[in-house]
């Protein structure tokens, strides 16, 4: 990097809202900004990616390029937002789960199976409504409330003769009876910059399922929550699910290629400016280690 | 003015667009994806896959 600016890849696909607003702040600043499309990508695995950055920003829409592209990129020592570690937890609800369990962070019961017979047992132990997600996943999709055993029973043979092999790893939670809403809080590095609630009149509360953003002041305890869940998936810039039951809060899942579109304008934080500040930061500190 | 390769209707696309952008069709409501700037090239934009998302 020498003593000019950093140069920073956007690695991506689609230009979403997002994407945009990220390009138009590393413009705004002045930073000198290389598209990587992840569609035409090509990455060597014996020597060191020639990408001309010094640090990449990874905003695939695709799990699985965000995933193996953060594992490459990350091998070779080229300094990543998020790493591959923190992709790899939050892309898989199980992984999540286990790494909040591990640091003690109140979230929903949950088991996990691997045949239809014991995914039923796994609905049953949990008891009526129990909601069954897929591993991997975003935007509430296919996560299934199961009412009965009826519905069990077809949503899980479902799940055995048209899914993919994932979908024969059942992932079964205890439903949380929510306030109609969740609250969703953005962590950049070592700050929760702030949070929304998501309204619904659903029990599914995602925006992109139509919930509507309003904002949610960070508490000292929502604060600690979201940082510890962090930590626990890796760290970097996450977006955190929690869910409210009698005023006690559960992290629902964890987000790491966010999106933010209808909390700029909710909570009045410059979220991009946010997260610029922190890849600039990530370079910095490579930069330094470098020295 | 690009056309909408559904439905043929015409789209704006502002000047600041980029290439991987998606907009909308105000006619058909197609999502399109910007594939060229100069001058602008629409397609179709693909479809969700299973593992999309954030």
């Amino acid at each position: 990097m020498g003593s000019r600016g950093p140069v920073v890849g956007v690695l991506l696909s689609r230009v979403r809202v997002e994407e945009k607003l990220l390009l138009q702040e590393l413009s705004s600043r002045g930073i000198e900004t290389k598209i990587i499309d992840d569609r035409e990508l090509v990455l060597p695995t014996e020597k060191k990616p020639d990408l001309g950055v010094d640090v990449v920003l990874e905003r695939c829409i695709q799990h699985g390029t965000a995933l193996y592209a953060l594992n490459v990129l990350g091998g070779w020592g080229i300094p990543t937002v998020n790493t591959y570690e923190t992709a790899e937890v939050c892309g898989n609800k199980l992984i999540t789960t286990m790494r909040l369990v591990r640091d003690g962070i109140p979230t929903p019961k949950t088991r996990v199976a691997f045949t239809p017979e014991s995914a039923i047992a796994a609905v049953e132990q949990l008891g009526y409504p129990a909601v069954l997600k897929p591993l991997i996943g975003s935007w509430g999709r296919l996560v299934s409330k199961v009412n009965d055993r009826e519905s069990a029973e077809a949503i899980i043979e479902h799940k055995d003769v048209l899914g993919s092999y994932l979908h024969s790893i059942y992932y079964v939670q205890e439903y949380v009876k929510k306030p109609g809403r969740d609250i969703r809080a953005f962590v950049v590095g070592g700050e929760t910059i702030c949070a929304i609630y998501r309204y619904s009149e659903h029990w599914i509360t995602n925006t992109a399922r139509g919930a509507r953003a309003e904002n949610c002041p960070v508490t000292p305890e929502l604060n600690d929550l979201c940082m510890r869940s962090a930590q626990a998936v890796g760290g970097g810039v996450v977006a955190v699910d929690v869910l409210e039951r009698d005023g006690e809060l559960l992290v629902n899942e964890v987000n790491y290629t966010m999106e933010f579109r209808n909390s700029i304008d909710t909570t009045g934080v410059n979220i991009p400016a946010k997260v610029i500040d922190y890849v600039l930061d990530v370079a910095k500190t490579a930069q330094q280690a470098e020295r | 003015m690009p056309k909408c390769p559904e439905c043929d209707g015409d789209v704006t696309v502002g000047s600041d667009a980029v290439k991987g952008e998606i907009v909308s069709c105000p006619d058909c409501g197609a999502e399109l994806e910007v594939t060229a700037t100069a001058p602008v090239a629409l397609a179709l934009a693909p479809k969700a896959e299973e593992d999309w998302g954030e």
